[in-house]
């Protein structure tokens, strides 16, 4: 099978400043026929032709999954990051023609749940706003949380009050309030699921209430996208292909890997899906792995990594590509 | 110009025959002359016009007798199709898809019309013209995975993917090779294969939930399978072993030519959109050994096959009574000359 998934050539359609650091970029196919029918919690590879650089970078689809004539993702930009939200920011406008991947869900609903429970933080609404619409929809009992520093960012909090009232609570972090996590988790009927996507540290905080509140790991659902994180540039020699490339700074191992001509799998760039995985042949350094696919005893093992997230600091790094 | 449907049976007298243009489109499954095990998953992109692969969900001349023979069978055990409740939206996804394919592949025999959420669905060759509302249940005479196939050729497994592993919670499975939905359902990939012997040392599982649990929406997978059937009987399930069971007993060198059956399954994968489900539609072609050797390199080939089948594989696939009576008639038409490479006939 071919790496990744199918490609759709889409047009962007609209560009929408949502506050200080979002916008909205709504998408539509070229050809004028409705998109591929998605599930609340699906997201996009988006490529990003800038200059000589390809990036290809996941956001989550936040429109409604029974609306397919477009699609819309919602971007926080970073400005110390490596440069595709700035990219998507400043260059992207209404018109251009794109490329982006058929939606994949990692963040999949369980359609068993007698009641959905969801905690975002920040940006981490995106993959709620089609998740609540899904259920929404369907009469799905849902209840959402959702933590922002101030109210003028807290991104689509007054369209979802507005959508569904009392089912939404905000939490404002200058107003120093916070979600009373136990009670919440304690408080919920049997067959509840729960859902989180936002920054690592709220991720973790949750997952260990939870854990230590007996939750059933199986109940725990969490998105964490890491982006790849820039660091000193490195050379890597890939065995099967007979190249040595060098990972620039702002650049991942897996990008640099691609760069090079090779095309190693991928569905989420973000560490958590496991399809890029590579094995390493011999190294001496140090790895610094940023995924969540990996056992620990995986990285500790030195024998596997994650190219899309994950980097290396030493003088030889050997993989099977 | 359309499909000819035969009127045939697949039970009592048996008059389920295949025409000669369908006998040179059957998905014959060995394309060496040994099996063994393999992942033998490839991308189910459309094949030749003329193979059962010219469209992704094939109709074929068994299409009407089919549907007739499920009826039957749903009629006495309304178990074969179970759905469970937070399978219906995939249900929807499946009815999409089928509609879907057949009235791509078919346009003389299927229509999909879509107003917004308004759809009508005309199928001739069952005399179908139903209008309905996509999501709304009360608007079908049935669930909508059972709904559609009652009108699709092969079972369905509908698998709710969760926890890194695939859950068969829905399924529509009356022409089965001796499994059964109703002790199935609600267990996950590891569960339902653990009675395929060899298969788990070999890693084969793993993998190949690995592979399943990534497929792409826009992005279907198949392979094949094959066991061997005595009678043209589509319904071979546990709860009816007494009435197929017993005829593997029957088989004499006389009568090995029109009783023996190769059951070929061609199995794909599709993720569905909405559910974020697979549906994994298996379905089954049957050829009698008379009508499988009038290609030469067929008869040759499954000589070398079944003669030299592993015995936990012949155990497994049922075939240990008989295989003496059937290897020893196929070995008339060997003549021991090489087979050409590839699945197709010469």
């Amino acid at each position: 099978m071919s790496t990744g998934t199918t490609k759709l050539d889409v047009v962007v359609s609209d560009v929408v400043p949502v506050n200080d650091l979002v916008t909205r970029f709504h998408f539509r196919r070229r050809d004028g026929e409705l998109l591929p029918t998605f599930s609340g919690g699906a997201h996009v590879v988006v490529e990003m032709r800038d200059g000589d650089r390809t990036r290809l970078n996941p956001y989550s689809l936040m429109g409604s999954p029974l609306d397919t004539r477009e699609y819309t993702i919602s971007i926080r930009r970073d400005d110390v990051g490596r440069g595709g939200s700035l990219f998507m920011h400043r260059s992207v406008k209404p018109g251009l023609e794109m490329v982006i991947s058929y939606p994949v869900n990692l963040f999949s609903l369980d359609l068993r749940a007698k009641k959905h429970l969801m905690l975002a933080g920040g940006i981490g609404i995106t993959p709620f706003m089609a998740q609540t619409a899904q259920l929404a929809g369907g009469g799905g009992n849902f209840e959402l949380h959702y933590t922002c520093r101030t109210a003028s960012l807290g991104t689509y909090a007054d369209v979802l009050r507005e959508r569904y009232g009392n089912r939404v609570r905000l939490y404002h972090d200058d107003r120093e309030e916070r979600i009373d996590l136990d009670r919440l988790l304690s408080s919920q009927p049997l067959g509840t699921h729960l859902y989180v996507c936002g920054p690592a540290g709220m991720i973790n905080w949750v997952r260990d209430r939870a854990a230590s509140l007996g939750w059933p790991p199986e109940t725990v659902h969490f998105e964490h996208f890491a982006a790849p994180q820039p660091g000193a540039p490195f050379d890597v020699e890939l065995a099967v292909s007979g190249k040595t490339i060098r990972v620039g700074e702002q650049q991942s191992l897996l990008e640099a890997i691609e760069a090079a001509g090779v095309d190693p799998p991928y569905l989420c760039r973000g560490g958590v899906c496991g399809q890029c995985e590579t094995n390493v042949i011999s190294s001496d350094g140090k790895f610094i792995h940023n995924d969540h696919w990996l056992s620990e005893e995986d990285h500790r093992s030195g024998c596997k990594i994650m190219p899309c997230v994950s980097r290396f600091e030493g003088k030889l790094l050997v993989l099977e590509r | 110009m359309g499909i000819t449907f035969r009127k045939e049976t697949f039970r009592d007298d048996f008059t389920f025959k295949n025409s000669p243009e369908h006998i040179r489109r059957f998905p014959f499954p060995f394309n060496e002359d040994a099996y063994m095990y393999a992942v033998n998953i490839e991308p189910h992109v459309v094949g030749p016009k003329g193979s059962v692969l010219e469209n992704l969900i094939d109709v074929d001349e068994h299409y009407v007798a089919e549907m007739q023979d499920r009826a039957l069978v749903l009629a006495e055990d309304p178990l074969r199709c179970q759905s469970l409740p937070h399978m219906t939206l995939a249900g929807w996804d499946l009815l999409e898809l089928l509609m879907e394919q057949q009235a791509l592949g078919y346009p003389e025999h299927f229509t999909l019309e879509r107003n917004g959420d308004r759809w009508r669905w005309i199928n001739r060759p069952l005399g179908i013209d139903d209008t309905f509302t996509f999501g709304d249940t009360s608007t079908l005479p049935y669930g909508p995975m059972e709904y559609i196939t009652r009108q699709s050729q092969g079972d369905f497994c509908i698998l709710d993917q969760r926890d890194g592993n695939l859950w068969m919670d829905a399924g529509m499975v009356t022409t089965q090779a001796d499994w059964s939905l109703d002790f199935d359902i609600g267990m996950n990939f590891f569960e339902w294969h653990a009675p395929v012997p060899l298969a788990h040392e070999k890693g084969i599982f793993t993998r190949a939930l690995k592979f399943l649990t990534n497929i792409q929406q826009g992005k279907p997978a198949r392979r094949l399978n094959w066991t061997m059937t005595i009678n043209p009987r589509l319904d071979t399930s546990p709860e009816n072993y007494h009435k197929w069971g017993p005829d593997r007993a029957t088989v004499t060198p006389e009568n090995v030519g029109d009783k023996v059956h190769l059951r070929v399954e061609l199995q794909s994968f599709w993720r569905l959109p909405r559910s974020n489900g697979i549906v994994f539609p298996i379905r089954c072609y049957l050829i009698k050994m008379d009508e499988l050797v009038t290609q030469p390199k067929w008869a040759r080939r499954l000589h070398r096959v079944i003669r030299d089948l592993p015995e936990e594989l012949a155990t497994y696939k049922g075939l240990t009574r008989y295989r003496p009576t059937l290897v020893d008639w196929l070995s008339k038409l060997d003549d021991g000359s090489p087979t050409s490479p590839g699945f197709g006939p010469d």
